[in-house]
C-alpha cells in the first residue's frame, strides 16, 4: 500500500482550472516535497488529498482510504499542519491538544497520557500552562506540528512548515520532522524553500500552473536538469563580458543586471572576469532547477 | 455524535469566562423586566389578566433567550470560523462541515437556555410564576433557543463579514421583538401585523411561556412547538447547505 496516491486530479475555481491532471505517489515512510510558486495548485491539492473538497475528476487513495468517500476514516490517522496557524486561541498550549485530541475521539485520559511527550517534542515542556497569544512564531509552529501528533498519525501533512520563522525556529522544526521521518512516519510537504526540500524530501515533485512538471529525488533533479556549477555576475561593463561568457560557456541567461552563466567548467570564465565585475561561483542548486523550470516571473 | 465535541469545546471556553457571559446575557433583560415591569406595571391594573410584570417576563424570557442564541449564533459563530479558523483546524480532524453546525447550533441552544432558564428562576423568585406548569417553559426555552440558533447560523456562514449581522438584527430581530406579543398583546396590533407575528419563531415561543407563568396549559400548544422545531430544523437543514457551499470552494 502507498501512504497517498493520486490519479489524474482534477479542480477548477470556476473558470480557472487550479489543478489540472495532477498524479502523485507517497511511499509509506517517505518524506515528500510539493513545490511550486504562488498559485501553482499546491494548497488545493493538500486540501483535495484530505478530501476537505471534492475533485472534479480523478482518484485518491490516502493510506489506503478512498478520498472524498472516506476521507474521515483516512483523517482518523493523518496530522495537518497549516499554512497558517490555527491554534485556538481560547485555550493555553495543553488545552489546545486535549481539546484537538478530542475531535479525534480519543479517550481523555490518553490524551493526558500523550501531552508530556509532545509539549516535549514541541519544545514548549514547563510552557503547558501559557496562553497561546504569549507564544512566539516559532512555538505557535512547533504547538501546530504537536497539534497534528495528537493521533499518533501515519502521515502528516505540512503546508508550507516554516515560512515567516527565523533561521533558527526554522533548523529545529527540520530537525524535529528528520526525528519524525525516523519513526517512519511519512511527511507530505509543500514549500518554496529549496533548501528545505534539497535537507528534508527523499523525493519532490515541482508542480505549476496545476500541473506537476517533474518529479525525482533532489540530487537527480539538479543532475538530470541543470549544469553543476554556476556564476553569478554583476557589475560595470557586465554586457561586453556576457558577449564573451556566450563562447565560453553552454548556458548563460541575463536578469535584469546579472548574468547567469552555467556549465560544468567554470574556471576559464573566471580568468576573464575583470576587476570591476562582481561574481559568485556557487554550485547548482534545486532553485536553479526550480526557476529553470517554472520560469522567472512573479507569480503574486 | 461527533459534534458533541464541538460543543464541549465551546463551553470549555465559556466555562473560563462563566461569571462575565452570564453578567453579559442576564443584566440588560433583568433590568428591562424590573425597569419596565414595575414602572409601565405601576400604571396598568393587569394585562389579560395578569400583572403586568409577569405578562412582561414571559416576553423577556423569549426576547433574551432569542437575543442570546442569535449573537452566540451569528457573533461568536462567525469570530470562531472567520477570525480565528477554529472551523479549519477541526475540518483537519474526523468531523465534516456538519459535525461543526450541529455543535455550533446545539452550543448556542444551550447557552440561551441557561440565559431563559435563569430569568424564570428569578421570575419565580420574585412570585411572578409559582405553579409547576412553569417548568415547562425549560424545554420551551430550549426550543426557541434551537430556532434561533440555526437561524443564526446561517446568517453566520453567509456572512462576508460583521457589517452583514446589521441587517438581520435591525430588520429582523427589532421589528419582530416589537410585534410578537413581548411587551403588549399582540393582537391588538392590526391584523397584516398579526399573520406576520404568527409567521416568527418569537411570537410562538411568549404563546407557549406566557400561559404557562399564568399558571396553565397554553393553547394550541402543538402548533406553536410545530413552528419553532419547523424553524430549528429548516435553519439547520440551510445553515448546513450554505456551509457545505462556504467551505467547498
Amino acid at each position: 500500500m502507498s501512504a497517498l496516491s493520486a490519479r489524474a486530479l482534477r479542480k477548477s475555481y470556476g473558470a480557472l482550472e487550479v489543478v489540472s491532471g495532477v498524479d502523485l505517489d507517497v511511499a509509506l515512510g517517505e518524506c515528500f516535497g510539493l513545490l511550486g510558486p504562488n498559485g501553482a495548485g499546491k494548497t488545493t491539492t493538500l486540501k483535495l488529498c484530505l478530501g476537505l473538497i471534492e475533485p472534479d475528476g480523478g482518484a485518491i487513495a490516502l493510506l489506503g482510504e478512498p478520498v472524498p468517500r472516506r476521507a474521515r476514516e483516512a483523517r482518523a490517522r493523518v496530522g495537518v499542519v497549516p499554512q497558517f496557524d490555527n491554534l485556538d486561541p481560547d485555550f493555553t498550549v495543553e488545552e489546545n491538544l486535549m481539546v484537538y485530541g478530542r475531535y479525534f475521539g480519543i479517550d481523555p485520559g490518553e490524551i493526558s497520557a500523550r501531552i508530556p511527550a509532545l509539549l516535549d517534542f514541541a519544545g514548549l515542556a514547563g510552557r503547558g500552562n501559557a496562553k497561546i497569544m504569549t507564544l512566539s512564531g516559532g512555538m505557535k509552529r512547533r504547538l501546530t506540528l504537536a497539534r497534528a501528533l495528537v493521533n499518533d498519525p501515519q502521515l502528516v501533512f505540512m503546508d508550507e512548515p516554516t515560512t515567516g520563522l527565523d533561521p533558527q525556529a526554522r533548523h529545529l522544526i527540520w530537525e524535529r520532522l528528520r526525528r519524525l521521518t525516523q519513526e517512519g512516519k511519512t511527511l507530505v510537504l509543500t514549500t518554496h524553500f529549496m533548501e528545505e526540500a534539497e535537507r528534508l524530501c527523499h523525493r519532490l515533485a515541482i508542480m505549476d500552473r496545476g500541473r506537476i512538471i517533474v518529479e525525482g529525488s533532489p540530487r537527480a533533479l539538479i543532475a538530470e536538469h541543470i549544469e553543476p556549477q554556476v556564476l553569478e555576475v554583476h557589475g560595470p561593463g557586465y554586457e561586453t563580458w556576457m558577449q564573451r561568457a556566450k563562447t565560453l560557456a553552454p548556458r548563460v541567461e541575463r536578469v535584469g543586471d546579472t548574468v547567469y552563466c552555467y556549465g560544468d567548467e567554470i574556471e576559464p570564465l573566471l580568468k576573464t572576469l575583470s576587476g570591476e565585475l562582481s561574481y559568485l561561483h556557487r554550485p547548482a542548486s534545486l532553485e536553479d532547477v526550480f526557476l529553470k523550470l517554472t520560469g522567472r516571473d512573479l507569480r503574486d | 455524535m461527533r459534534w458533541v465535541s464541538v460543543w464541549r469545546r465551546n463551553m470549555l471556553v465559556w466555562r473560563k469566562l462563566a461569571a462575565a457571559a452570564m453578567l453579559s446575557n442576564l443584566a440588560d433583560p433583568l433590568i428591562m423586566l424590573f425597569g419596565l415591569g414595575y414602572g409601565l406595571g405601576a400604571l396598568l391594573p393587569s394585562v389579560q389578566g395578569m400583572s403586568y410584570i409577569a405578562f412582561f417576563a414571559a416576553g423577556q424570557l423569549c426576547t433574551a433567550t432569542m437575543f442570546t442564541a442569535s449573537f452566540e449564533s451569528m457573533f461568536s459563530s462567525f469570530a470562531r470560523m472567520h477570525g480565528q479558523k477554529t472551523w479549519d483546524a477541526i475540518l483537519y480532524a474526523p468531523l465534516i462541515i456538519d459535525d461543526i453546525v450541529a455543535g455550533e447550533i446545539v452550543w448556542a441552544a444551550s447557552k440561551a437556555w441557561l440565559t431563559g432558564s435563569t430569568i424564570l428562576g428569578v421570575a419565580v423568585v420574585f412570585g411572578l410564576a409559582s405553579s409547576p406548569w412553569v417548568l415547562l417553559a425549560l424545554p420551551a426555552a430550549f426550543l426557541v433557543g434551537l430556532a434561533f440558533a440555526g437561524v443564526g447560523l446561517i446568517m453566520c456562514v453567509l456572512a462576508r463579514g460583521w457589517d452583514f449581522f446589521s441587517y438581520y438584527m435591525t430588520l429582523v430581530m427589532t421589528p419582530m421583538m416589537m410585534i410578537s406579543g413581548v411587551f403588549f398583546p399582540a393582537d391588538q396590533l392590526p391584523s397584516p401585523l398579526v399573520a406576520v407575528a404568527k409567521a416568527m419563531p418569537l411570537y410562538h415561543g411568549v404563546q407557549i411561556v406566557r400561559p404557562l407563568i399564568a399558571g396553565g396549559p397554553p393553547p394550541e400548544l402543538w402548533l406553536h412547538v410545530a413552528v419553532l422545531l419547523a424553524y430549528a430544523a429548516a435553519g439547520y437543514a440551510a445553515a448546513i447547505y450554505f456551509a457545505r457551499r462556504r467551505f467547498s470552494s
